[in-house]
């Protein structure tokens, strides 16, 4: 049974099905990471005290980590545009630089944590550290499912280009809405974690 | 960009690379802030703005959503109105406790 508007706009909707079925799924993410960020506020308002975020945590690496997901993100947008304009080998280095530099963030992250696990900041240590790791980690187990996505699109997956180079479009265009959501993420985290 | 033609896109790579610049300096502009230290109040207050900058111009520009379906909007903008509960569920718990 072939599937329903996977290239074509469903005229009741006005967009092809996987794009509303994103939105929905990412209306959803709002939900998980807004409990999160809800639980934020009441632990810090709640506190009797709340240690700045740049006493504890390393700012040069979470300011390199921003503009690695940054770059990802506008990667990720030209590697939709180059299959949008019918290059795809210009979408192969695009997609390939995305997956690249999600890995990079990954690796700096890694950096990050083992600093922390070093001088015994573990989760039990603080709320602060507690929230903090629950964040980032989540947040991080989304880059990864971005790679795994992304590394498909970029694999197996492209052999789709030539037997429906729409429609494979179309899924590159829906993976690289998630992932600029997963980078709006880190855009709030950022400063809320570190800066404040 | 259902019919995204060709066209189109290689004009919005421009935008994108702008964005892509704007992104960069506004990282770089709330870095530099929270060096001054400033107190909570507007420190919490310049952070969140300079991230609703740059999370409305991912939203609009690499997400489209400056071009999209009027279904999208309105499953987007009842997403905020649960958000914005959600957010402000800790308030009213302050606001029941007298604090």
């Amino acid at each position: 049974m072939e599937i329903p508007y996977t290239v074509d706009p469903r005229p009741d909707t006005g967009v092809y099905n996987a794009k509303l079925g994103i939105w929905l799924f990412l209306a959803s993410e709002v939900m998980l990471f807004g409990a999160l960020f809800s639980s934020y506020v009441l632990l810090r308002v709640g506190a009797v005290s709340w240690p700045h975020g740049y006493e504890h945590l390393n700012i040069p690496l979470a300011t390199v980590n921003t503009v690695v997901l940054i770059s990802s993100s506008v990667t990720m947008v030209m590697a939709w545009a180059s299959l949008a304009t019918g290059s795809f080998r210009r979408y192969r280095i695009y997609m390939g630089s995305t997956v690249a530099l999600a890995c990079v963030f990954l690796v700096i992250k890694g950096f990050e944590y083992a600093a922390k696990f070093e001088h015994g900041l573990y989760p039990s240590e603080s709320t602060f550290i507690a929230i903090y790791f629950t964040l980032t980690g989540l947040h991080a187990l989304h880059i990864v499912g971005g790679i795994v996505v992304n590394s498909y699109l970029l694999g197996p997956g492209s052999a789709m280009w030539q037997t429906d180079p729409r429609r494979f479009t179309n899924r590159v265009e829906v993976a690289g809405l998630y992932w600029h959501f997963v980078d709006l993420v880190w855009i709030f985290l950022f400063p809320v974690l570190y800066l404040l | 960009m259902d019919t995204a033609n060709a066209e189109n896109v290689r004009k919005q790579v421009r935008v994108y690379v702008t964005v892509f610049a704007a992104l960069m300096a506004l990282t770089i502009i709330t870095v530099t802030i929270s060096t001054f230290h400033l107190d909570p109040p507007a420190a919490i207050a310049v952070a969140l703005l300079i991230a609703s900058v740059k999370a409305s111009l991912v939203a609009a520009y690499f997400m489209h959503l400056i071009s999209e379906k009027k279904l999208i909007y309105a499953a987007l903008g009842l997403t905020a109105v649960f958000f914005l509960v959600l957010l402000f569920l800790p308030v009213s718990h302050f606001a029941d406790r007298g604090l």
